[in-house]
């Protein structure tokens, strides 16, 4: 280990600046991945900011049991809008559009993804089903309102007539074509595109879930493509495929949307454990604790996410509870692993608190607290009394609020090798207090009212005080997480072209970092060898590899 | 920007503190859910069913194993946080593998999934079970509201938004349900007896269950189901097994019959009428 030589990758003719379209045009016909991934990131937030501002009205016709800033009709819009933008156009492209897009080819030592056309075709699809959604506002009947899940026969041509239910089949087409495309490319990157020594037991966590994430993208999406081509048929060519009256069954959807919406839950969820197992470590100074183990409760998470989505469907009485009891219990205990593993490498570590690795322990405490919650639906007769109330609501906030800290704390970190500059660390700790305990004030609440007995996607509840307080509550909670939203808008710009980064700021372990910041058109001049995870860390710190049980990987005790 | 860890300082010795310190903050705990005196509620409802009890005892026991399980990890991580930030620009050993330790959180979680999985099996069991009773009612959920019906009487009670409709149930005899749906998918959900199941088109839900205690509960629907969703409730009404046949004698009556054949009548009407032609859109009622 103590022998650094550095490949050369290119030649120096190769090693000049990238000629081509500059600005917009550039913008516009782009096949990089580095500026495809950026737009992703900026859509996906800007996404992220109208599904809150949405969020932001339901919070405030909550307020009142008989609250009458909305119609009943504008309020279904509203949740159905919060619930599809936030996971259709944000958590999703975000997770393996906008970071995986930039750093995945980075981490593996790829100069782009296997096929950078397919790969602006999916930002484009994904902008267009984006536009396409939210242009529903704008018909007249209105946008979709049958919530994110379109349950049948609330999506048929009697229940929704509107343009605004075709226009959100279209959209998730759309986002649902380019979310495969990413999956087909991420493979390809993944399985093809290595730099020499990066074996697939070499790759960083992030790259070994945005693998996992892909290959589950090409499972279930085309699932939900197919339940959605049929939909549309039953609306305009009179097919009877979900409606009783021509023989179909209104559960086929139930089973089909949800047969891509649980394995969909950890397409969301898979990036973002991938970020906090890459934040976490580098901010220990420590190598990931388990490394193998990680992947293997990645890989069995993903295994079990095939075989319990009629979890969701408990009361509907048509599907077999213990199995899918069983498997959504056995779930937690590969969560399980990971949350420990995590805690595993700040074990010993010498913990740096930046805004990064803040968002990141918010995210294991926020995601415990939604994971242990969603132990109680994985039992049925629990489920029985809890199914569509606000604590179903509730728990999953849990589970996307964590997702939305790690975001964060992948924004945090990334950042600097995105655009050559750091966030303003002050400002980052104001929004991760704001957000974490916002996200906290925010769902508590919701998990008693919802034990109260309130049901969700309800305009008006019953008068009682005491669920009015608690709806006052969880308005305050939401309004603490809008307002850390916006010191992170403020963040991004006083952090503009502030303070240069260089290119390792955090003494990162992972090939990204030792390339420039940003990176150039083609990534790497040149490349340390790869002799184990942590290429930059091993190339930085000869003298400190990763013990197993006491030893380096070459045997040495040490 | 403190983008630089502080300056170095040595890592103090590490001591067995901490692990004294879980085993002081366990043991009491323990012993006092050992005691079993008094399990906290921990926020839902003792209910007023028979099954819906042992959902509740099943919710006391997943909230102890959650509180446990979640303590335990929340006091792990800040034991972490404080005992190892960083005291210096040293580099900590970098071991990276505990064999022994992860295949214990494997195995350990794995043992309490299927304790926590056969609790659940015991109670599904009671929940769903369908004992033999001549007390039965149909329900039908429609948009938006309630029928309730009991099958070989004349006994009939209609209700909408407009006018909450009351289920009457005897207690303490099992009483079977059957739930229907004409329109939207709908859920059938009492609060107080720890159930719910929906009503969906072309779908026939079966499920039993006993009332403990007399007295009124509030019920709703939970699965939404358009434009008034919001607004479909209806009230359970427990009553003594005299009382529950005396009033449904009273529909025996051609009088009586012909009351209950009216309202649903009038019922009906009004449903179809409050049915705005085009749901969607800016059509909807001011609340």
């Amino acid at each position: 280990m103590s022998e650094h030589v550095d490949t050369l990758t290119h030649d120096d003719h190769a090693s000049h600046e990238h000629h081509g379209a500059t600005g917009i045009l550039n913008w516009l016909t782009t096949t990089d991945h580095k500026i495809i991934g950026m737009s992703y990131t900026i859509t996906s937030v800007v996404m992220m900011l109208i599904g809150g501002a949405l969020a932001e009205v339901i919070r405030i016709q909550l307020t009142t049991p008989t609250g009458s800033l909305v119609t009943f009709s504008q309020y279904n819009q509203l949740f159905t809008m919060h619930g599809s933008v936030m996971i259709y156009l944000f958590a999703g492209p975000f997770a393996f559009g906008a970071l995986a897009n930039i750093i995945v080819p980075l981490q593996i030592g790829a100069p782009d993804m296997a096929f950078p056309r397919l790969n602006a075709l999916s930002y484009w699809l994904y902008l267009t089903g984006s536009l396409t959604m939210l242009a529903g506002f704008f018909t007249t009947g209105g946008a979709a309102n049958f919530g994110w899940v379109g349950y049948a026969p609330m999506t048929d041509s009697v229940n929704a007539p509107g343009v605004g239910t075709d226009l959100w089949i279209g959209a998730l087409l759309l986002t649902g074509f380019s979310a495969i495309f990413t999956g087909v490319n991420l493979v390809a990157t993944i399985y093809y595109l290595r730099a020499p020594g990066m074996t697939l037991f070499r790759m960083p966590i992030f790259t070994w879930n945005l693998l996992v994430t892909a290959i589950l993208i090409l499972l279930a999406f085309p699932v939900l493509t197919a339940g959605l081509i049929m939909l549309f048929c039953d609306r305009h060519f009179s097919t009877h495929i979900y409606t009783v009256v021509g023989g179909g069954s209104p559960v086929l959807w139930q089973n089909i949307f949800w047969f891509w919406g649980h394995p969909e839950v950890y397409i969301l969820a898979l990036p973002f454990f991938g970020m906090v197992t890459e934040i976490i470590p580098v901010f220990s100074r420590k190598p990931v604790f388990g490394y193998k183990g990680m992947i293997f409760a990645t890989l069995s998470i993903a295994a079990l996410s095939l075989g319990v989505w009629a979890h969701h469907m408990f009361t509907t009485g048509v599907v077999l509870l213990p199995f899918f009891s069983i498997m959504s219990l056995l779930i937690a205990v590969p969560t399980g692993i990971k949350i420990f593993n995590w805690i595993g490498t700040m074990w010993g570590g010498q913990i740096w608190f930046s805004t990064a690795m803040l968002m990141s322990i918010g995210f294991v405490i926020t995601f415990l607290i939604g994971g242990l919650t969603g132990i109680y639906l994985a039992s049925p007769p629990l489920d029985f009394f809890t199914h569509d109330t606000y604590f179903v609501v509730a728990h999953f906030h849990s589970v996307v609020m964590a997702l939305v800290l790690g975001a964060m704390a992948g924004l945090y970190y990334w950042a600097p090798k995105m655009t050559g500059y750091l966030l303003d660390e002050r400002l980052g700790k104001i929004q991760f207090w704001l957000l974490f305990i916002g996200t906290q004030v925010f769902t508590f609440p919701q998990y008693i009212v919802g034990l109260n007995g309130m049901p969700r996607r309800m305009a008006l509840y019953p008068n009682s005080p005491e669920w009015q307080t608690l709806n006052v509550w969880s308005s305050i909670g939401a309004l603490m997480i809008g307002i850390s939203t916006l010191v992170f808008a403020i963040n991004c710009f006083y952090s503009w072209k502030r303070t240069p980064a260089g290119d390792n700021p955090w003494d990162a372990h992972t090939l990204e970092w030792f390339t420039t910041s940003p990176p150039p058109h083609h990534n790497y001049y040149r490349l340390p060898k790869i002799r184990s995870e942590r290429p930059t860390w091993d190339y930085n710190h000869p003298d400190k590899p990763a013990l197993v049980h006491g030893h380096n990987h070459d045997g040495e005790s040490s | 920007m403190d983008s630089t860890p502080q300056p170095p300082q040595g890592s103090p010795s590490r001591s067995r503190r901490p692990r004294r310190l879980a085993a002081l903050i366990a043991l009491p705990l323990t012993a006092l859910l050992l005691s079993g005196c008094t399990v906290p509620s921990f926020g839902a409802k003792k209910s007023d069913t028979v099954t819906g009890r042992s959902t509740y005892q099943l919710w006391q026991g997943f909230s102890i194993a959650a509180a446990v399980i979640g303590g335990f990890v929340i006091l792990l991580i800040v034991i972490a946080v404080i005992r190892f930030r960083a005291k210096g620009a040293t580099i900590p050993r970098q071991s990276q593998y505990h064999l022994p330790l992860e295949i214990a959180y494997t195995i350990i979680p794995i043992v309490m999934v299927f304790v926590l999985f056969g609790y659940t099996v015991v109670v599904e069991n009671k929940v769903v079970a369908e004992p033999a009773t001549p007390y039965q009612v149909s329900i039908n959920a429609f948009q938006w509201g309630w029928k309730f019906s009991y099958p070989g009487t004349n006994a009939l009670i209609v209700g909408h938004t407009n006018q909450n409709p009351m289920m009457l149930i005897p207690v303490g005899v099992p009483v079977h349900y059957t739930l229907t749906s004409t329109d939207a998918n709908h859920g059938f959900y009492v609060r107080d007896f720890n159930f719910s199941r929906l009503a969906i088109p072309g779908i026939k839900n079966e499920f039993s269950f006993q009332a403990i205690d007399t007295g009124t509960f509030n019920g709703q629907c939970t699965e939404l189901c358009g434009l008034y969703h919001s607004l479909m409730y209806f009230r359970v009404k427990v009553v003594t097994l005299p009382e529950f046949l005396a009033w449904e004698k009273k529909f025996d009556t051609p009088a009586g019959a012909a009351a209950a054949q009216a309202a649903n009548l009038v019922v009906e009407q009004e449903t179809s009428s409050i049915i705005p032609t085009k749901p969607t859109g800016t059509t909807g009622t001011k609340i």
